[in-house]
């Protein structure tokens, strides 16, 4: 089982979720890792227990670069959760990986959840929120849960060509 | 119109087969005082007094709810009903169309004759639907880390992406979708049972303080405390009940999109359901959207509303943004939307008050400030100005679009008799 208090949630992945226990033990040796389904190839996420699309229920546990770019996000001003309330305004961003996109078909991607931290893990400031939207370029970081359990994240890519204007909701 | 690949029978054997005899509810509070139970007695009494029913003539019942509210089985002992079927399932939000799809297949099925269908919640002072209190509290486990771990919880927390996404692919604006909380706040006002009845505009939306991008606090639904009940039987018996007949044309029930574990994984996100359930919605009822004078699409927030109303083909898909900030879903208006206010004014009941409120247009005798008559039904004035009227007129069809989230949503076409 995997356990541990982050920002004051409790957390807990039980030892009968095969499926996510690995990806976050993964996450927590700094390797991103996605279930490739043996019949299909196909990479999916989050873990499933069969291949969405070929219902396949062998795979095997693949590295995935941690790079991509922001398709859509939500930038919270009124925290529900107590653990998120000193943290407002936050970013959950949803990024298409570059790994896979618009694969198997047209509108389909990897498009993975985390949160815009900085790139030493600490939520990011205003000022970084104001510079990304849709199209930013981002990169995975983890952040650590308890021992042998961690989250992956996003941060800007500081090396990555990035758009002149991401898209953002146009009230500041 | 693209005709769809399930197999519809539904024309063939139940389109108008199936009615809506009575409907109920409690009065839309904040701070009811009472348990869930008690509530759901008190609407589903409504609904009985409604139809001209007794507890005997009811021996099916259905509910829905979120760990939030009473089953079945204490309901129906209480009000002394001995039940041929029931099932108390989970669910919020797009279960509305669902059950009553539900309803008729088990009468259908010879199971029992006639069902009543609750949803009790004290979405205020107890479980708060906004996903304050217990729930945000709840500890986190399994699946919910993908979200939860990442202040990902409330509707309008989950639905954002999909929102701003249309925003970005279409042009859609705050100020578009802000008309649909003027156009619900206008025909709240003049509905009694309102729990908000004030009038708002569209500065008043764009001013206040924003909650999650792209939603401020107007564009969020109210929190209440309220029952809710429909009661669905075969056309036929309902001939001869007490009120105008409403039959069910057509019904949809928790449609989805691909990879719904996790519905973004599949774009485009800025589609709903409706893309792929209006291709059973409009060939089993044997009409298109322009054919329909009134709708209820669900109003979470006031992007919902619009999204819905696009995908159903109501407009273009992308020309959403237009058609809600056109006059055509107010009263007096082409095709109203949301007659009672909806969850934006009226109160919030996980999609039943939309259902309830299209039942009372089809009989032509909404409640609203307009004079009874000696023979007991209203005269509407078809005045719409605030404190008037809020009957459409001549409705005779009606669209239901209940939404759970993007990529879940249901729905019914209704017909007066």
């Amino acid at each position: 089982m995997l356990q541990g208090e982050y920002l004051g949630m409790r957390l807990t992945i039980e030892d009968v979720d095969k499926e996510n226990l690995a990806f976050f033990q993964y996450c927590a040796q700094g390797d991103f890792r996605l279930q490739k389904g043996k019949k299909s190839g196909l990479l999916r996420y989050p873990p499933t227990t069969a291949c969405p699309w070929t219902r396949d229920r062998e795979y095997d546990w693949v590295s995935v670069e941690g790079k991509g770019t922001v398709h859509s996000y939500a930038e919270v001003h009124h925290a529900i959760q107590p653990a998120f309330r000193e943290h407002v305004p936050y970013m959950i961003l949803l990024v298409d990986l570059d790994t896979q996109k618009g694969q198997p078909s047209e509108h389909e991607a990897l498009r993975v959840v985390g949160n815009l931290l900085t790139a030493d893990g600490k939520f990011a400031p205003p000022e970084m929120i104001k510079t990304v939207g849709i199209g930013t370029r981002v990169r995975m970081i983890f952040k650590q849960v308890s021992e042998g359990f961690a989250l992956p994240h996003w941060t800007i890519d500081e090396t990555a060509a990035q758009p002149a204007t991401p898209w953002r909701y146009p009230q500041e | 119109m693209t005709q769809s690949d399930v197999d519809a029978t539904t024309p063939k054997y139940l389109r108008n087969k199936y009615a809506i005899v009575g409907v109920g509810e409690t009065t839309y509070r904040r701070g009811s005082q009472e348990s869930t139970r008690n509530l759901a007695t008190w609407a589903i009494n409504n609904a009985l007094d409604d139809a001209g029913l007794e507890a005997a003539d009811i021996d099916g019942m259905l509910s829905y709810s979120g760990n939030d509210s009473t089953m079945s089985p204490f309901v129906a002992g209480d009000l002394g009903i001995r039940l041929n079927f029931y099932m108390d399932v989970h669910g919020g939000g797009s279960s509305t169309e669902a059950l009553i799809g539900i309803a008729m297949g088990v009468i259908e099925a010879g199971m029992c004759k006639t069902v009543a269908i609750f949803r009790s919640m004290n979405g205020y002072t107890q479980v708060r639907i906004g996903g304050t209190g217990a729930r945000s509290a709840a500890p986190i486990t399994g699946d919910q880390v993908h979200m939860r771990a990442y202040g990902w919880q409330s509707a309008g927390q989950m639905f954002a992406p999909t929102f701003l996404r249309h925003m970005y692919d279409y042009g859609t604006t705050s100020e578009q979708v802000a008309h649909v909380k003027m156009a619900h706040s206008k025909h709240a006002s003049n509905n009694p049972k309102a729990f908000y009845k004030t009038r708002y505009t569209i500065e008043d939306v764009l001013n206040s303080r924003i909650i999650c991008k792209p939603l401020h606090l107007l564009d969020c639904c109210v929190e209440t405390d309220n029952a809710t009940c429909i009661i669905v039987t075969r056309a036929e018996r309902a001939k001869d009940m007490k009120q105008p007949l409403v039959q069910i044309r057509s019904v949809v029930g928790r449609c989805c999109k691909p990879r719904i574990d996790m519905h973004y994984q599949h774009g485009p996100i800025s589609t709903v359901a409706g893309y792929y359930a209006k291709d059973i919605l409009w060939p089993n009822a044997g009409v298109g959207p322009e054919e329909i004078d009134l709708t209820g699409s669900y109003d979470a927030f006031t992007f919902t509303t619009m999204l819905q109303l696009e995908e159903y083909g109501f407009c273009k898909k992308g020309e959403g943004g237009q058609y809600v900030s056109s006059g055509i879903i107010e009263l007096g208006g082409a095709r109203p939307n949301n007659t009672s206010g909806g969850h934006l004014c009226e109160g919030y009941t996980h999609g039943m008050n939309m259902v309830i409120e299209n039942v009372r247009q089809l009989r032509g005798n909404v409640d609203d400030s307009c004079p009874v008559g000696a023979d007991g039904k209203r005269q509407h004035t078809y005045n719409y100005s605030e404190g008037g009227c809020r009957q459409v007129k001549d409705a005779e069809l009606s669209a239901n679009l209940g939404w759970a989230m993007p990529g879940t949503g249901s729905a019914m076409v209704m017909q007066r008799g």
